[in-house]
């Protein structure tokens, strides 16, 4: 998650020099992270205004929140934590003006059992080359837009921001059980939708049905 | 290990957190069975696809609204700061 560039400051050592006061500092560390955080609040908020203002307010709360840093994650990860909880105080705030289903709380026996996988079969390209092609960016936005939001708020946290079980299930006031049930849905939500536009046809196989 | 377990453990597996006993078990599972190993297979690819998908740069109206109030924010609390 660090990410000094090569030869710049840490993102540690410019934290510091901004708790020193030095807005220079802080504007560059705004910018080494700006990016991922929006995405974070986008991901969580599926709005766009929503989530530039969550972005916003994440940003002056790092700001009012320079000396609490203890470094006990990195930088990145504590700037993360305080975007999604950022993002999840807005996602509350909604679902005070209408029912929705809490993305945080529950128990781990109110989740369903995984689905089957379905289409099984080999991509035809590697991530690397697919990552770049915007056909592929927006599927990739689809399908996961298409997730229940317990289980988009869980997989974009774990699996793309990289937090742990542990940060994740703290973020979202949930067991580190339940994390892992969500994430584990999300995944096979992810892979079957993804599977299904960039599996190859030819190497299908049926699933498994039997036991061995 | 059946296919329904090895559902259960599928997590663990990919994320390389698993009691080496299991994890032995599972690859000794993926041996003999083709849809398992390409379902952990497409699952790793979701995983690096959404990984290596680089966040977009803010659009500049925003940026500069940003920073803007960013900047407002840094001058009420130490007082001096950018010019």
């Amino acid at each position: 998650m660090a990410t000094s560039d090569a030869g710049g400051p840490s993102d540690l050592e410019l934290l510091n020099r901004a708790r020193e006061g030095q807005w220079e500092a802080f504007e560059e560390l705004v910018a080494r992270f700006e990016r991922r955080v929006l995405r974070v609040a986008e991901r969580i908020l599926q709005q766009r205004q929503d989530a530039e203002d969550a972005t916003q307010q994440t940003f002056i709360n790092v700001m009012e929140n320079l000396e609490q840093f203890r470094g006990e994650a990195s930088v990145g990860t504590w700037i993360l934590r305080i975007a999604a909880n950022q993002a999840l105080t807005v996602l509350r705030k909604r679902r005070s003006s209408r029912l929705v289903q809490p993305v945080a709380g529950g128990s781990d026996s109110d989740e369903p059992l995984p689905p089957h996988p379905e289409f099984i079969a080999q991509w035809r390209d590697d991530p690397a080359d697919l990552a770049h092609r915007s056909e592929v960016r927006r599927l990739i936005d689809e399908a996961l837009a298409e997730l229940d939001e317990k289980y988009r708020v869980v997989f974009q946290l774990r699996d793309v921001e990289q937090l742990s079980t542990r940060e994740t299930a703290e973020i979202l006031e949930i067991s580190e059980n339940n994390v892992k049930v969500r994430l584990l849905r999300a995944r096979l939500q992810l892979r079957e939708r993804l599977t299904r536009v960039l599996g190859d046809e030819s190497t299908r196989v049926t699933p498994p049905t039997h036991d061995h | 290990m059946k296919c329904e377990e090895m559902l259960k453990a599928l997590n663990d597996y990919v994320d390389g957190d698993v009691d080496p006993r299991i994890c032995r078990e599972f690859e000794k599972h993926l041996v003999g069975c083709d849809p398992c190993r390409i379902v952990i297979d497409n699952i790793r690819k979701t995983i690096s696809l959404y990984r290596g998908d680089e966040p977009y740069p803010l659009p500049r109206e925003f940026h500069d609204r940003l920073h803007d109030c960013l900047r407002a924010r840094w001058r009420e609390k130490y007082g001096r700061g950018p010019s």
